[in-house]
């Protein structure tokens, strides 16, 4: 029913610094999310360099037979992820938007340390307002 | 998706996009890595040298089928990550898109991968791919003088002619393709096959 199946944030480094699952499966393990994360940060990586154009940023959508995955790099190097439904439109807004709720609840939380996990709640809070969001609008379509 | 859909090649090759020049690459790869076909049209940048960017590309795709299979979200019990997987088994990706290319893959059940790189616009290639994969079973499979798993030689192949007409930059009807093939072979027999399948697509 929802379009968005999970999120994850990844560290310039590519550590998996925040996940959050929204599909009807059961959570992924926590060893598997971090293992996946490095291994798009190594495929995002990779396809650079494969580019036949100069100039290339990597990976910005994946498509597979049972799922997108739109992926957002910020100028920092941070990478933003969702995977979602296949065909499902919007979802640059939704992560550029995302970016956003991490500029203002994470970076500027004091408390914060650079490229470790996420455990700020207004972050939290606020993410799952901007998904929920995104839910209404989408099965208002 | 149907791979054995008749002994003629696909009766409807994929319409031609109206600017030619879409391709940048044509890669076609077999099950143990080995690199069948390399065509190039349009690379400004070469990063790596031919083997290392054959072995690069096909780690990426394998690679990344290997994330795609495990990150499904529909399939309740999957393997652990960098479990090899046989062609099909697993959620398998057809494409991805960066700002500057757009990479097509598709993967036949017996494992011959073939991928296309192209301008990031440009629409699902999935046709195409098997229009290709169904000239790689005509023209190259079925030559009794291949050997598999060896590098395609486009003399002795015409697989690389077809293509070359239907979705590579030349794709219309023309004179500089034949002449092109007359120079490579002598052959009067090749050639006039060639101008048939030229004109008659």
């Amino acid at each position: 029913m929802a379009a968005i199946y999970s999120l994850y944030i990844i560290n310039k480094s590519g550590g998996l610094i925040f996940y959050k699952d929204y599909g009807l499966q059961g959570r992924m393990d926590t060893n598997d999310s971090l293992r996946l994360a490095s291994l798009w940060h190594s495929m995002h990586a990779i396809s650079q360099q494969l580019s036949p154009i100069p100039g290339c940023a990597g990976i910005e959508l994946l498509e597979a037979d049972t799922f997108d995955l739109h992926c957002f790099q910020s100028l920092t190097g941070t990478k933003f992820f969702v995977v979602s439904e296949p065909g499902t439109q919007n979802m640059e807004n939704l992560l550029k938007h995302i970016y956003e709720l991490y500029t203002d609840y994470v970076l500027k939380n004091p408390f914060y340390e650079m490229e470790m996990p996420i455990r700020c709640e207004l972050f939290d809070i606020n993410l799952a307002q901007a998904i929920q969001k995104d839910r209404v609008s989408y099965l208002g379509r | 998706m149907q791979f054995f859909g008749g002994s003629e090649i696909s009766p409807s090759p994929p319409v031609p996009t109206a600017s030619g020049n879409n391709a940048h690459m044509m890669y076609i790869f077999n099950r143990n890595g080995v690199c069948l076909l390399y065509r190039e049209w349009n690379r400004p940048l070469r990063t790596l040298d031919s083997n290392q960017d054959h072995k690069l590309m096909f780690g990426l795709l394998f690679s990344l089928k290997s994330l795609t299979a495990k990150m499904d979200p529909s399939s309740t019990e999957k393997g652990n990550l960098g479990v090899p997987q046989l062609p099909g088994q697993g959620c398998s990706f057809h494409s991805f898109r960066t700002n500057t290319y757009k990479l097509s893959f598709m993967e036949s059940p017996s494992g011959i991968k073939i991928i296309l790189v192209t301008h990031p616009k440009a629409s699902d290639l999935r046709e195409s791919l098997k229009y290709i994969y169904n000239l790689y079973v005509e023209y190259v499979v079925k030559n009794p003088l291949y050997t598999p798993g060896t590098p395609i030689r486009s003399v002795e192949n015409l697989i690389d002619f077809n293509f070359h007409y239907t979705i590579g930059p030349e794709a219309s009807y023309s004179t500089q393709l034949l002449t092109n093939m007359c120079e490579v072979s002598d052959d009067l027999a090749q050639v006039s096959l060639l101008q048939h399948l030229v004109y008659n697509g």
